[in-house]
């Protein structure tokens, strides 16, 4: 075993080099030769029919090559959705076409309308201004409630209302769910909003198209967390380019957090333009076209009911929940409200009966989808603020109340479809206590009243079901894809390995963290494993990066190909060594025969792989390359506990965060460093939703938080340093490698840590009325509760 | 179009430029300095953050003529000369105080301005000195830990886990 290489090393990532030194290339670095710049006009208005789009000034003002329009994209398909929900009735969601380019009607502000393509981006856009485009402003709808009323605009004319689906989850157990309430000695009821959020990748959004003549194949650079699902959704359903004419590059990609998953029509556009104009077009987004364009995330409205017997046990849990999906669906928005969301219902708690009612619904607003964590923050908040408000109603502590909840027993079925291989609540929470210093809040508190602050303090739990997924069960729920992950170990003849694993690393260093697992199962230098992602044309066929799963499904895809390897390399081994198969061991990177002093090197051994003069021909292949897709058996379930201290300026309903505290089972960690700057990036994004940011359309669609002047992001002087804890750990029981993933955990267990906190220095301070306040809790919102 | 020259990290570079070419693009474009990256529009983010006469500035808040016959210093003229990283590059990476790396460059900008007006700085300057540069990775827990570590101050006590 390495001696600090291998598993649990908190190694110094590799791939920060380039990044230090401004040698990343990231896709708005690459320049194809004879490249042409695209700019699309978008939509000014939320809601409105194309009477006429005029280029014909615009077209020959100077460097122009060609404008687009609608009409250019009529025998072109429509940007696929990759997931069909089933509504409460059996029948399937409704699925509007999303075109290129806007045809008949623009449905929100940003909706592209034409795209110049011009020799310089300048020239482009100074000829977008000249466009003509005639556009009869319609009423629009931008309320999910007054979306679905009778005589409401529709945002597609072609469907029966704005309502996708109505879903109910499980549907079988309503009746048995409304009779437990009937029954129950306590009800808390809590109204609620998770409030729309941008993503804000600090990398814009780049597209480079690029068609190549000698062969007739299309390329696309992309900024995508997985190249291999934008060749499959855009060429087999956009374009018509089979897998095999098609090659997609996602090269550094600088941070996704969800909203680089989808397949977006402006990819689609600079691959069919450099295809028409035999050139390639380049797309470079800029943050305001960033902001109504990618997709959002969350925005849901909830009402939320917990029942409990006289002895405070949860005996049932009902929400009711609209979703907005904006004016189309983007690639995996129906799954978010439902199938990612429903089934997270249960949290750490032991409640016996749950049903879940979403109504997703079309507005005219940006595409929602994935964002971080994408349905288990919504769940997760609306479920820790309801326990945290039920704690209140019966003057019971609220960490008790929780204890006396918590699923004990694993393996624990759910009410709503899932099953938790492995948990440890009480430890994580004990955990917490230590490392929040619980015991000292009372002395804190003392020192902030003494300086005319109000001090809170918010505790919650968090579960997560993430290593996205199980094919036969996604199958079976709507999604249009398998979620299996890929990976081909290449072992060169003088031992180094190269893993092209079909996982993609936007951040999260797979360079680094990956080859200690190939350093641990071998025995080598983790320096002796390059990784290669990103590019279709050599790796894998693979799902790419979300929902935490790389390590948790890539990883485990690696160790199976890693594991023939190994298997193999004995078989050469025992022939080299004249002795049985069966005796041969490999440890600190060599293979021994088991009892003896007799050994082969690692690099002996590749090397008679590729130079097979002594070698085992009529058993096995020369060569050592191996593939393993590995598709998980269940999604895995980190979970944890966090805490966050909160002063409140009574003057100015100002929030400052005191201090947060975070403990996390992840099950095994390979890289711990890794993990820590994981929880570190979530916690700060979750304390953005809860503090500062919101995404704003007025009551005409129009977006009033357009770049960062107006979008709250949270900032270095917003945030305390943090204390983390990954240190309960029960190992994932059904992958090779035992572990969880944390990509997402910091952003659903952190928001109700923070709003229960600020909710508790107002009550603290005698403001007992204020039961809750809707994120982002800005001194605006708090100071108007504290005076209302 | 206008002629312009400038010293990019010891190299003169000229092109010719439209009035209305920000530094940023200049920077990336014509020098082929690909290191300093554009993340908004609104001089909000810090990511394009060069120094210019030995002063931090945002570059895409400037125009490449305003530069004609400066020294910019960005990104790729951090390291030592024998190429290894510089004290703050080497900081960001002992601390982990970058993921996807895309603000990273804006950031060790920011950094080496601060630490050649306040070479010891505590939390709260640092934080408030990195209020013009944002990060969505980090949380900015070990940004703020390796600036101050870069500094030549013992983080050891700051909560790591």
């Amino acid at each position: 075993m390495p001696a600090d290489g291998g598993i649990g090393a908190p190694m110094k990532r590799r791939e920060d080099v380039r990044f230090l030194t401004g040698t990343g290339r990231y896709t708005d670095d690459l320049n194809r030769p004879g490249q042409a710049y695209v700019y699309f006009l978008r939509s000014s208005v939320a809601h409105g029919k194309i009477n006429s789009v005029n280029t014909e000034a615009a077209g020959g003002m100077p460097g122009v090559v060609r404008i687009f329009t609608g009409a250019d994209f009529e025998g072109v398909g429509s940007i696929p959705c990759g997931w069909q929900v089933t509504d409460k009735h059996g029948q399937p969601m409704q699925e509007p076409a999303h075109p290129v380019l806007a045809q008949g009607k623009v449905r929100h502000v940003g909706d592209p309308i034409a795209a110049v393509v011009a020799e310089t981006l300048a020239q482009a856009r100074d000829a977008a201004e000249a466009i003509e485009a005639d556009i009869e402003d319609l009423p629009a709808v931008v309320d999910m409630k007054k979306a679905l009323e009778d005589g409401a605009p529709k945002v597609h004319d072609d469907l029966t209302s704005n309502l996708c689906y109505d879903w109910g989850f499980v549907e079988e157990n309503k009746g048995a769910v409304d009779e437990a309430f009937a029954k129950a000695a306590h009800v808390t009821t809590l109204e609620l909003k998770n409030q729309r959020l941008v993503a804000n990748p600090m990398e814009p959004r780049v597209a480079i198209g690029d068609f190549d003549m000698a062969d007739g194949n299309s390329t696309l650079y992309t900024t995508s967390q997985n190249p291999h699902v934008i060749r499959l959704l855009m060429g087999a359903f956009v374009l018509g380019i089979p897998e095999h004419k098609l090659r997609v590059v996602a090269p550094d990609v600088g941070g996704g957090f969800g909203t680089k998953i989808f397949h977006y029509a402006e990819e689609a556009f600079c691959t069919f333009a450099a295809k028409q104009l035999r050139r390639p077009v380049k797309w470079t987004s800029s943050r305001s076209e960033a902001f109504m364009s990618d997709a959002h995330g969350r925005d849901h409205v909830t009402k939320i009911e917990l029942a409990l017997d006289a002895d405070n046990n949860f005996t049932a849990l009902r929400t009711e929940t609209y979703a907005n999906m904006g004016a189309y669906l983007s690639t995996f928005a129906p799954s978010v409200p439902t199938w990612l969301h429903g089934t997270l219902m249960a949290g750490n708690y032991k409640t016996p009966l749950i049903y879940v009612n979403v109504k997703a619904v079309f507005t005219n607003t940006v595409p929602v989808d994935a964002y971080r964590g994408a349905g288990r923050p919504e769940a997760t908040y609306q479920l820790e603020r309801v326990v945290d408000k039920a704690a209140r109603e019966l003057g019971v502590d609220p960490i008790a109340l929780r204890r006396q909840n918590f699923i004990t027993q694993f393996p624990y079925a759910t009410p709503v479809a899932v099953e938790y291989d492995t948990g440890d609540y009480e430890a994580t929470m004990a955990k917490l206590e230590e490392i929040a210093d619980l015991s000292g809040f009372e002395a804190r508190l003392a020192e902030s009243k003494k300086n005319g602050k109000l001090r809170g303090l918010g505790v919650n739990c968090y579960i997560e079901a993430c290593g996205i997924a199980p094919s036969n069960l996604v199958g079976q729920l709507g999604a249009r894809a398998g979620l299996y992950e890929s990976a081909t170990v290449r072992v060169n003849a003088t031992g180094g390995l190269v893993v092209m694993t079909g996982s993609h690393s936007h951040g999260q260093g797979h360079e680094t963290a990956f080859p200690q697992v190939i350093a641990e199962m071998i025995g080598i230098d983790p320096s002796m494993v390059e990784i290669v992602h990103g590019d279709t044309a050599n790796t894998p066929m693979g799902m790419g990066t979300y929902g935490s799963r790389s390590l948790a499904v890539g990883g485990s895809a690696m160790v199976r190909a890693t594991e023939k390897i190994i298997n193999k390399a004995k078989k050469i081994a025992a022939h080299l060594l004249e002795a049985s198969e069966g005796d041969i061991e490999l440890k600190d990177g060599a293979f021994s025969v088991a009892g003896t002093d007799k050994s082969v090197a690692w690099g002996d051994v590749t090397l008679a792989a590729y130079v097979p003069h002594n070698y085992p021909l009529e058993d096995i292949e020369p060569g050592l390359e191996e593939t393993a897709f590995y598709d998980p058996s269940n999604f895995t379930y980190p979970s944890g506990a966090y805490c966050c201290e909160v002063e409140v300026d009574p003057e100015t309903g100002k929030v400052t965060i005191e201090r947060f505290a975070a403990a996390d089972d992840f099950g095994n960690v390979v890289n711990p460093m890794i993990v820590e700057g994981q929880v570190h990036g979530g916690i700060a994004q979750g304390v953005g939703q809860a503090l500062l940011e919101g995404c704003v359309y007025d009551e005409d669609g129009q977006l009033l938080t357009g770049s960062y002047m107006d979008y709250a992001m949270p900032r270095a002087d917003d945030l305390p340093f943090y204390s983390v804890d990954h240190s309960c750990q029960t190992p994932c029981t059904h992958n090779p490698l035992g572990v969880k993933g944390c990509g997402e955990a910091g952003a659903i267990g952190s928001p109700p840590a923070v709003v229960n906190a600020v909710v508790d220095a107002l009550q603290r301070a005698g403001k007992t009325d204020i039961t809750h306040i809707d994120m982002p809790l800005s001194p605006s919102r708090v100071w108007a509760a504290m005076n209302q | 179009m206008t002629n312009v020259t400038m010293t990019i990290n010891g190299r003169s570079v000229s092109g010719t430029v439209e009035g209305r070419t920000l530094l940023s693009t200049f920077i990336r474009e014509t020098a082929g300095a690909t290191g300093t990256h554009v993340g908004c529009d609104t001089a909000q983010c810090g990511a394009c953050t060069v120094h210019v006469n030995g002063a931090s500035v945002k570059s895409c808040n400037m125009f490449a003529l305003e530069a004609e016959g400066a020294e910019v210093t960005t990104i790729e003229g951090m390291a030592n000369a024998d190429g290894t990283l510089g004290t703050i590059q080497q900081a960001f990476q002992d601390h982990h105080g970058l993921q996807c790396g895309f603000c990273t460059p804006g950031m060790v900008m920011t950094a080496a301005a601060l630490l050649k007006d306040n070479p010891t700085p505590t939390e709260g300057e640092v934080r408030e000195y990195l209020t013009g540069n944002l990060c969505r990775c980090t949380g900015y827990h070990n940004i703020v830990k390796a600036i101050m570590a870069a500094s030549g101050q013992d983080v050891s006590s700051i909560a790591a886990e």
